[in-house]
């Protein structure tokens, strides 16, 4: 009883004095990512920057990893022989050895770059490290975000920045739709592809068949879980990711001093979490569309003999 | 009530709303999984692997809530 009450003293004091001695605004919360400059008329995003960054680290530590290969790995081989032995031992043990080494390339990918990004959008600078920009260069930039920053912003900020407006530099890829769309996109297209090289015409007739009018109602119903997979996929990430930014600059206004590291630790498990689900299903999906569809007599065979 | 109070309030709803049922779902999956290793400790690879994909199948519903509050919020 004592000590929970020292605890919540404690806790108190720190919001207090932390919000006095070091007062943190809370920075506007933009769903879109920012323009942070356009060169040649392409609008760059701070996301599309931290992607291209992690997508560089993951090339340099796999580059690095691969060359002057020796028998008995050392230092970033090992790390990157130990991640890749983990992913194809998780393919091969979901997919079967030789389903599991065709997919594995891509779920590797995809878990690579997520986690990569995801980690690194955890580091200090992003979001701390800001370019600024008259409102005049960035209102035709971004039309919509007057619009969107208003209701999300703080209204105490809402003045200050009217003048010079501040633009992170990066900010983690996932909390760009487009980052997650893409990803999903490729997951989806890819294991269409899949499943049409592996079933061929009868990869078809498990969304399309006139077997009879149930058949023909949940063949419907495939397609639209198809289609529901990349939804599914865009938003886990985004949401996870988006959402643990928006806790931690909460947690910092809030309570400026220490109480933010234990929900890094949270974001960090969060992103691997969902690297891990993104890759997993990924290959689930994949096993899923180049299992052969029982149909017909066979599958009321084989129930059949269950029971 | 104004426009955009009413906005923020059906967006508030509808994730909070949303998030009830896969919210049981997860902690049932969860506790079903803990009951799972009490009994067969040896399967913990297959039991972990299984759970997180069950999760993942439930945590969408809330996802499509949270589609559903951003589009209220952003879009509507």
């Amino acid at each position: 009883m004592g000590r929970t009450l020292l605890i919540v003293v404690v806790a108190l004091a720190l919001i207090v004095v932390g919000r006095i001695v070091a007062p943190v605004k809370l920075g506007t919360i933009t769903l879109a990512a920012e323009v942070v400059g356009r060169p040649g008329g392409f609008p760059l995003t701070n996301t599309i920057i931290a992607g291209w960054l992690s997508t560089l680290v993951v090339l340099f530590l796999f580059w690095r990893g691969t060359t002057g290969q020796q028998l008995v790995p050392r230092g970033i081989q090992n790390f990157a022989e130990y991640v890749a032995e983990f992913v194809l031992g998780l393919c091969e043990s979901v997919a079967g050895v030789q389903r599991g080494r065709q997919f594995f390339p891509l779920v590797a990918t995809i878990f690579l770059f997520v986690i990569t990004s995801n980690w690194m959008g955890l580091l200090p600078g992003y979001n701390s490290i800001v370019v600024r920009e008259s409102p005049a260069a960035a209102e035709p930039a971004t039309p919509a975000k007057p619009e969107a920053a208003k209701p999300a912003g703080t209204a105490a900020t809402a003045p200050a920045t009217a003048e010079v407006e501040e633009i992170p530099l990066f900010r983690a890829a996932s909390t760009d739709l487009n980052t997650t769309l893409a990803i999903a996109l490729t997951s989806v297209i890819a294991t269409q592809i899949v499943g049409l090289r592996a079933l061929g015409g009868n990869y078809i007739s498990k969304f399309i068949n006139f077997r009879g009018p149930i058949d023909f109602y949940v063949g419907i119903l495939e397609l639209i879980a198809e289609l529901a997979k990349i939804i599914s996929f865009t938003f886990r990430l985004f949401g996870n990711v988006f959402a643990g930014e928006v806790l931690l600059a909460v947690i910092v206004f809030l309570i400026p001093w220490g109480a933010a590291l234990p929900f890094y630790g949270l974001e960090l498990f969060v992103g691997f979490i969902q690297a891990f689900v993104f890759a997993i299903l990924t290959l689930v999906f994949m096993t899923l569309a180049t299992t052969a569809h029982e149909h017909g007599d066979d599958a009321h065979a084989h129930q059949a003999s269950h029971h | 009530m104004t426009d955009a109070g009413v906005r923020l309030l059906a967006a508030a709803l509808a994730i909070g709303l949303g998030a009830i049922g896969p919210g049981l779902g997860i902690g049932m999956l969860g506790a079903k999984a803990m009951e799972a290793l009490g009994r067969n400790p040896e399967a913990e690879p297959a039991v972990r692997g299984n759970l997180i994909l069950a999760i993942a199948f439930a945590e969408a519903i809330a996802i499509y809530a949270l589609v559903v509050a951003l589009i209220i919020k952003f879009v509507a």
